[in-house]
């Protein structure tokens, strides 16, 4: 049970991150690879805002900074790098979001050190006994944040007008042109949105133990959720990062030593040769 | 023309890459009628709509709309001018609903309180939307499909609709009924419309002025019913002359224009 909360946990911040791959990936064909690192850079800035050795801000107010701020500089890449570079073949995307992983690594090591640091959360080290069971407040208060942000999503898409924009771009680009849809300040806010994610997740993350700079390469078990998932549909990103989170402590508590790190991409494998659209791309049929 | 025309169109010239798919147009549209574009498959009247409502940039020539410039402007930019696009082959946004369909129409507007209003104004012409207003659009009929494109253009409260082949893929009554709807539009709300067609027949009956495009040029152009009673439109538009008759005439006659 401890082992199915944790890796639940777990799995809620692959399927945020995921949920970030697969929005850019649905709005523009564009591959980030770097959504690992701007998770990791969201939560060095949050703990800039709050830990004590730095600002010391209440929580709240300092992850709503760090959200800004995560949102504001994506929405900025985007107008001024990537946009420039829409058209061009993939690979060339692929290769600048791997190149700027690189370039945000390096910036968060200058700025806060390479030392794994913890985040100042009100409920860090906090446990709640719940039927017999001592659970870790970190691991529920994951799990039910990321439950609010899945129905803040669901109605922000389903219920705004820059939602359903966001939808309409991803569904029919050129349609979205005629209608006088601005296309290209929609995809930006796309990215906005995912480094708002990508903040929230490395604060959920942090929130569990703690984070260095190198954590950034969690991205990569994120991506292979996406995959999972079938790469055009949120809900299977979500329930993607769940499976990968899920299953990783199980193989490594039951599998040789070593098994856990590969497991997410086992399943990512096996996937892709039985269900090469992945577990829930016909959901795509139903609603995005 | 008596009128000062809404829409001018002066020697526009746009390409695919190295290809020239329009070789300097120059048209005219006047507010409150219906001007037709015909032409046959890959003539260009496509691309022409694709760069007045600013899909494409032109090369060279000028599109001034309500006195302003608007060649290669941004379509948003375009479409709050008042110019919308209804795209060939429907295009409408799959997995959302109908009445999300609409609201999307309605991007550029601000006025939230006149929405409704529209909306009413769309179902009154389109009741099939009304009824399916919930359903994902990617599964009505095609002529279905088509209202909502229409309907979706209306939702922007345009004051000039570029169609682009209404008729596409749908049988002679949804033709019908489709273009009685278009004359009621432009009756009852004064909408303007450049209409595209290769349905020459029922265009030119439900247009005031036509321009005949080939290959990226226009060959001519008069009111609907001189052009309807014209012996090159007949022949290469509205098909009239018997089979027999045309493949004799074809080795004779070339077209006056040419
Ligand atoms: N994306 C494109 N890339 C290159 N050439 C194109 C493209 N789209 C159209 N063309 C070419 O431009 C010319 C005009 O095409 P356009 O689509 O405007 O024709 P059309 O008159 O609308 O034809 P139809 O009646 O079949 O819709 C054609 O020769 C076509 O092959
Ligand atoms: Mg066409």
């Amino acid at each position: 049970m401890q082992l199915l909360l944790s890796g639940l946990a777990n799995g809620c911040i692959y399927g945020l991150l995921a949920l970030g791959f697969v929005l850019i990936y649905k709005a523009s064909e564009q591959l980030n690879f770097a959504q690992g690192d701007m998770m990791m850079f969201g939560a060095f800035l949050t703990i800039t805002f709050v830990n004590n050795e730095w600002f010391g801000w209440p929580f709240l107010p300092g992850l709503l900074a760090a959200m800004v701020i995560m949102g504001t500089i994506t929405y900025m890449m985007d107008k001024y790098l990537f946009r420039h570079i829409f058209g061009q073949p993939q690979f060339a995307m692929v290769i600048l979001t791997i190149a700027l992983g690189f370039v945000i690594r390096f910036v968060a090591g200058v700025i806060w050190g390479h030392e794994p640091t913890a985040i100042n959360t009100p409920l860090a080290g906090k446990q709640v006994e719940f039927g017999g069971l001592v659970l870790g407040a970190d691991d529920l208060s994951v799990i039910i944040v990321t439950f609010f942000l899945t129905i803040v999503l669901y109605l922000f898409f389903s219920r705004t007008k820059l939602g359903l924009a966001m939808q309409a771009c991803s569904q029919n680009q050129l349609a979205a042109y005629y209608m006088g849809i601005p296309v290209k300040r929609v995809f930006s806010f796309v990215w906005a949105l995912a480094g708002v994610l990508a903040a929230i997740a490395g604060v959920l993350f942090a929130s569990k133990g703690t984070i260095d700079p190198a954590s950034g390469l969690l991205g990569i078990k994120a991506f292979a959720a996406a995959v999972i998932g079938g790469f055009g549909s949120l809900p299977g990103a979500l329930l993607g990062g769940l499976i990968v989170g899920i299953v990783e402590p199980f193989a490594a508590r039951y599998l040789a030593p070593g098994f856990s790190q590969i497991a997410p991409y086992g399943i990512m494998i096996i996937v892709l040769i039985f269900a090469p659209n992945g577990l829930f791309a016909q959901m795509q049929n139903k609603k995005v | 023309m008596a009128n000062s025309p809404i829409l001018k169109v002066r020697n526009i010239e746009t390409f695919y890459g190295a290809v020239m798919a329009i070789r300097g147009v120059s048209l005219d549209v006047e507010e409150g009628k219906i001007v037709t574009i015909l032409g046959a498959n890959g003539a260009g009247k496509t691309t022409l709509l694709k760069t007045i409502s600013g899909v494409m940039d032109p090369e060279k020539g000028k599109i001034e709309f309500l006195g302003e410039e608007i060649q290669g402007m941004e379509p948003d930019k375009i479409v709050r001018r008042g110019i919308v696009h209804v795209p060939e082959g429907r295009e409408i946004f799959p997995f959302l609903n109908v009445e999300e369909n609409l609201m999307m129409g309605a991007y550029t507007r601000s006025d939230k309180k006149n929405f409704g209003a529209d909306m009413d104004m769309v179902h009154s012409y389109f009741p099939i939307l009304k009824e399916r207003r919930s359903q994902q659009a990617g599964y009505l009929s095609g002529g279905q499909q088509q209202m909502l494109a229409i309907g979706r253009g209306l939702m922007s409260k345009p004051k000039l609709m570029l169609m682009d082949e209404p008729s596409l893929g749908l049988s002679p009554i949804l033709v019908q009924e489709i273009f009685s709807i278009i004359r009621r539009l432009n009756k009852e709300q004064g909408m303007t419309m450049l209409l595209v067609e290769q349905n020459a027949n029922v265009a030119l009956k439900t247009a005031d002025y036509g321009y005949v495009l080939e290959i990226g040029r226009i060959v001519m152009d008069d009111s609907s019913e001189k052009l309807l009673a014209s012996e090159d439109v007949q022949e290469f538009y509205l098909g009239l002359q018997e089979e027999g008759q045309r493949e004799q005439k074809r080795w004779k006659r070339r077209k006056t224009w040419r």
